[in-house]
This record gives structure tokens, C-alpha cells and sequence, in this order.
């Protein structure tokens, strides 16, 4: 199974490199995000109580990570959906390659992919504005990033193989990432003193709230934090439910 | 090679049920070229997917390639190469990355994969197009490149899902040499779906005749088309129509004769052998010919005799056939 995992990886790999427009597009969001909204987001920071501690870039980055592992996972099966179409998942499906490697090669290479963009993103912020962050913080959330990026793409993957729509898909994601961002403090952190008690309870039962919470204080340097804990955890089991969803999903004998 | 015993398959769609395939019986012997030969939506691509374990049958139980498709469908898997109705192959692609994976899937080696990927594309023309992605390929190339991923692996079967559907003429003929040279070469058996009745009739030692998710005939082109009425055999005549009728109904095995103005129609079992003494009889009863035609029952006959219907106006999908998208 490992050998077929790294044969599809290395297919997925090799035709993202050969044209890698999604990769740009999906660099460009965050890149705007830091030089549109950033500097609003210095002065907001600066005047407003109730922030979280932490200077302004320290707060956006790990949000923006988080929201480019978010949109460029789950969109994962709208490029399943197109290969099954032309039958090419149906022709790896006839051959005796384990089918749970199916999967496991392409969330790889989405994880991959995810990784490039997030380090794309610190080096930009790093490099043009004034981020300060420990390095162990911004490595530890780049590997938030890749374990997020195989959650979403391996629920994402799943979820394609059971609408098979390519037009409902889409549409479909669109309706449940955008409350789902929001929710999850990405632009404005969804604090106590910030949000009304409704509000801040909602956002408190999204698990990407705490996953964003768990990038924030590493990009604090807060190691020992509980959010990062808990947004560990969280994250952990987020992804171990979507594997188990995929590979079952996979490998049902009628797809 | 493949035995099957009521092999069906049911699909929901919006709370209906559809019986796509219903209990099918049949077997293939090594080395036979068998085509499943029926119009649209008659159940052919649902049983090919069965049989090739992309789809669970609901009933029934099968062995192919010595493998039992209910407990060992990898096992079935490792054996047959399927090229799919619709084509295989991602458009970005080079032509040589998916051969090499293909057959690596299979569990060769890189530089095995490579080595029999080259032999196999040279002997179906694809020789210097590796490079080359799948897109910028014609649709004959294309779908040899298909069935090279179908046989990389040199499979003892192979399934071929419409092979020359949306080909143009001569992609077809050539296609067709390239299957029957295929299967003489490595002697391989060939399992294939058609609603083609001339690809049936030049490529395939015998048919299964399906229709509504059944089999309704089997058997070789010719026996299934001496099956049929017989030959049929026109004679247009100058003049007296019904006494030539009167004449041709004496022939040994003559029926079905129809008298319509100048034309005489009759069916014989054997046009050819009964050619010769129907021109004498007409001749000697100085009734003048002015054309005679013979012509060999065609498949569409005989798919007309066995269901009511002609196998073209099967054209339009039936719901089996929307079923099989939407499962």
C-alpha cells in the first residue's frame, strides 16, 4: 500500500508542478489579505481592547494559513470529481492498487501542496512586514497546516465520491466554509470581550475555531498554552474522523 | 475464463427501482472474442462493471479469470485489464507517465513498466507520442492508448467497453486489426460490448444478444443470423408479379413471399443454392427478369426477430441506463 500511496503522490505531484495555476490562484488570496488588509489591521490591533496579545501580524498569518489549508482542501474533490469524469479514477479502481492508497496519495500531495503555500505565506510575511514570531511557533503551525489540509482534502475527496455533482460540489462547499470561517475568528478573533455572548458561544463549538486559536498561540510562542493543546487535539481527531471517512468511502465496492 | 450465474443488478433512483441487469447466465472459454451485443440502457456496461468489480452485483455469483468476483475481486483484478467505455486518461497526462503508472499499479518495476509500455505503444502506433499529453492526442490514438493501459499488464482477459464508439470510420477498421492482432498474438480472451451490429459481426467469434438487462440469444454471427428467416431474395420482374409468386412459393424452403407491383420478396434458407433453380424456374415459365438481389440476414434482423424492436431505435438512454450514471 505504501508503494501505490507514493505512486499516486508522486502523479498528483508531478501534474500540480506541470501546471501549477491552482497553486498560484490559491497564494494569491492570502498575499492580498496581508497587503489589503494588514495594514488595517496594525491600527485596528493597536486601538482596540480585547485583542488577543500579540503583535498585528502575529494574529493574521496563522489566520491566513489556516484559511488557504481550508480553501485548498476542501476544493480537493472538485479535481476527483473532473478525473472521475474522464474515468480516470474508475481505471486506478479496476487495478489490484490498494484503493485506501488511492486516497492516501492525493490527501499526501494536497498536504504537500498546503505546506508550500503556508511557508510561501510566512516567508512573505516575514520578508515585507514586521512578523515576530519564534521559529519552533511558525513550524509547529505549518505542520497544523498540512495535518488540516489532510483533514479537509480526505473529507473533501469523500464527500465528492458521494454527491458525484461536479455542479453541486462546489456550491455545496461554498454554503458551509463561508459560516464556517467566520465562525472561526479568521478575520477578527472571535473573543469574549469582542463578541456577543451568542456569538462567542457559536463560535466556541466550531472546531476550526479552536484549530485557528491553537496557530495563534504558536505563532505567540505560547507552547505551553491549553488552546494549543485543546486545538491540537481537536485537529488530531477532526483528521482521524475524515481518514476513516474517505478510506470507507473508497473502498466501497461500488463508487 | 468467465462463468456467471444469475448475475443482476438493481439500482434506486429517487425511490424507484430499476433492475438494470436481471440474472444473467453465460460463459466464456479461453481465447474466445465474445461481444454483449444490444442497444443503449440494455444493462451492458452495468454487467461489465460487475464483471471487472468496479460494481457489486446485488444477486447471482460469477469466476473470472479463475478468481470469484464475491470473495477475491482483487484477485479478479490482478488478471484483467478494462478499458473503459467513456476513456481513461487524464488530459494533462503525457502519454508515457500513464502508461508507466499503469503498469506500475499493476506491481512492475519502473524499468519493466517502461520496457513493455515502449513495446506495446509501438504495436499500437503510439510510438514517439510519449511525450506527448493525453489532450493534444486524436480520438483513434486515444483510444489505443486506452487499451495499451488495458493491456500493459498482459492481462488473459480484457474487457473492452465500446471500444470504437465516437470513432470515425477507418479509426474503427484499424482499431479492430488491432484487437484481433492483440488476441492472436498473446492469445488472450476478449470480452466486449457493442451496440455496433458490424463491429459484432467482423470482430467476434460469438455473441450474447441482450436487451432490458437479459440475454436473448447467443451464438456465432451466422448461426444466429440462420436463426433469423433466411436469406432474403428480391426479384423484380417486367410483368405477371403473381404468377412468378406462384412459381418461387414451389422452391424448396421458400416462405414468407410478397408480391408488391414488379417485386417479388421471399426468404430461403439458403440464397445462394437456391439461386441458380429459381432463375431456371422463372425462366422457364418465360417470365422476364429485369434484377435479382440476395441478401444475407443482417444482426439488426435478427435483433428485430428476437425483440419486436430494430436495434437502432434503441438510440435514446432508458432509465437503466440513467441509473448506471447516477449509482
Amino acid at each position: 500500500m505504501l508503494r501505490d500511496t507514493w505512486l499516486i503522490f508522486l502523479r498528483d505531484m508531478k501534474l500540480c508542478l506541470r501546471n501549477p495555476t491552482w497553486l498560484i490562484i490559491g497564494i494569491m488570496q492570502p498575499l492580498l489579505y496581508l497587503f489589503l488588509f494588514g495594514p488595517l489591521m496594525v491600527t485596528v490591533v493597536a486601538h482596540t481592547p480585547g485583542f488577543p496579545s500579540g503583535n498585528a501580524w502575529a494574529v493574521l498569518t496563522p489566520a491566513l494559513i489556516v484559511q488557504t489549508a481550508l480553501f485548498s482542501g476542501s476544493f480537493a474533490g472538485v479535481g476527483l470529481l473532473t478525473e472521475y469524469r474522464v474515468g480516470v479514477v474508475d481505471r486506478f479502481r479496476g487495478t489490484p492498487a490498494s484503493r485506501s492508497a488511492l486516497l492516501f496519495g492525493k490527501v499526501l500531495a494536497q498536504a504537500v501542496q498546503a505546506t508550500a503555500q503556508s511557508v510561501l505565506i510566512v516567508l512573505v510575511t516575514l520578508l515585507v512586514f514586521d512578523l515576530d514570531a519564534p521559529a519552533s511557533g511558525m513550524l509547529l503551525s505549518l505542520a497544523m497546516a498540512a495535518v488540516l489540509a489532510i483533514t479537509l482534502s480526505s473529507g473533501s475527496y469523500a464527500l465528492a465520491m458521494v454527491l458525484k455533482s461536479e455542479a453541486a460540489f462546489p456550491s455545496l462547499m461554498n454554503a458551509v466554509l463561508l459560516p464556517l470561517l467566520l465562525l472561526s475568528g479568521v478575520l477578527l478573533p472571535v473573543t469574549a470581550q469582542l463578541a456577543p455572548g451568542w456569538l462567542y458561544n457559536l463560535a466556541r463549538i466550531n472546531p476550526l475555531t479552536h484549530v485557528v486559536d491553537a496557530e495563534r498561540a504558536a505563532f505567540r510562542g505560547d507552547l505551553g498554552s491549553t488552546g494549543l493543546l485543546t486545538g491540537s487535539l481537536v485537529l488530531l481527531a477532526m483528521a482521524a474522523l475524515a481518514l476513516v471517512w474517505g478510506t470507507r468511502t473508497f473502498q466501497k465496492e461500488n463508487a | 475464463m468467465i462463468t456467471v450465474r444469475g448475475l443482476a443488478r438493481q439500482f434506486t433512483l429517487r425511490g424507484r427501482t430499476v433492475d438494470a441487469v436481471k440474472g444473467i447466465d453465460f460463459d466464456v472459454a479461453a481465447g474466445e472474442l465474445v461481444g454483449f451485443l444490444g442497444p443503449n440502457g440494455a444493462g451492458k456496461t452495468t454487467t461489465l462493471r460487475m464483471l471487472t468489480t468496479l460494481l457489486r452485483p446485488t444477486r447471482g455469483s460469477g469466476t473470472v479469470a479463475g478468481c470469484d468476483l464475491l470473495t477475491d475481486p482483487q484477485g479478479v483484478r490482478r488478471k484483467i485489464g478494462y478499458v473503459a467505455q467513456g476513456g481513461s486518461t487524464w488530459p494533462e497526462s503525457k502519454v508515457g507517465e500513464e502508461i508507466e503508472l499503469q503498469a506500475r499499479l499493476y506491481g512492475l518495476s519502473r524499468a519493466e513498466a517502461r520496457r513493455r509500455g515502449a513495446l506495446l505503444a509501438e504495436r499500437l502506433d503510439l510510438a514517439g507520442l510519449e511525450q506527448r499529453p493525453a489532450k493534444t492526442l486524436s480520438g483513434g490514438q486515444r483510444r489505443r492508448l486506452d487499451i495499451v493501459l488495458g493491456l500493459v499488464h498482459e492481462p488473459q482477459l480484457v474487457f473492452l467497453d465500446e471500444p470504437t464508439s465516437g470513432l470515425d470510420p477507418q479509426s474503427r477498421a484499424n482499431l479492430w486489426d488491432h484487437v484481433r492482432r492483440m488476441r492472436a498474438e498473446q492469445g488472450m480472451t476478449v470480452f466486449l460490448t457493442t451496440h455496433y451490429l458490424d463491429e459484432a459481426d467482423a470482430l467476434c467469434d460469438r455473441i450474447l444478444v441482450t436487451d432490458d438487462g437479459k440475454i436473448v440469444a447467443e451464438g456465432t454471427p451466422d448461426e444466429l443470423k440462420a436463426g433469423v428467416a433466411g436469406d432474403a431474395i428480391t426479384v423484380d420482374v417486367a410483368d405477371r408479379a403473381a404468377e412468378a409468386a406462384e412459381v418461387v412459393r414451389r422452391l424448396p424452403g421458400a416462405h414468407d413471399v410478397t408480391v408488391v407491383a414488379e417485386t417479388v420478396r421471399l426468404r430461403v434458407p439458403r440464397g445462394d443454392s437456391v439461386l441458380p433453380e429459381l432463375l431456371r424456374a422463372l425462366d422457364s415459365h418465360r417470365i422476364t427478369m429485369t434484377s435479382v438481389k440476395v441478401n444475407r440476414p443482417t444482426l439488426d434482423d435478427v435483433f428485430l426477430s428476437l425483440t419486436g424492436r430494430s436495434l437502432r431505435d434503441g438510440e435514446a438512454a432508458s432509465p437503466a441506463m440513467e441509473a448506471t450514471h447516477a449509482a
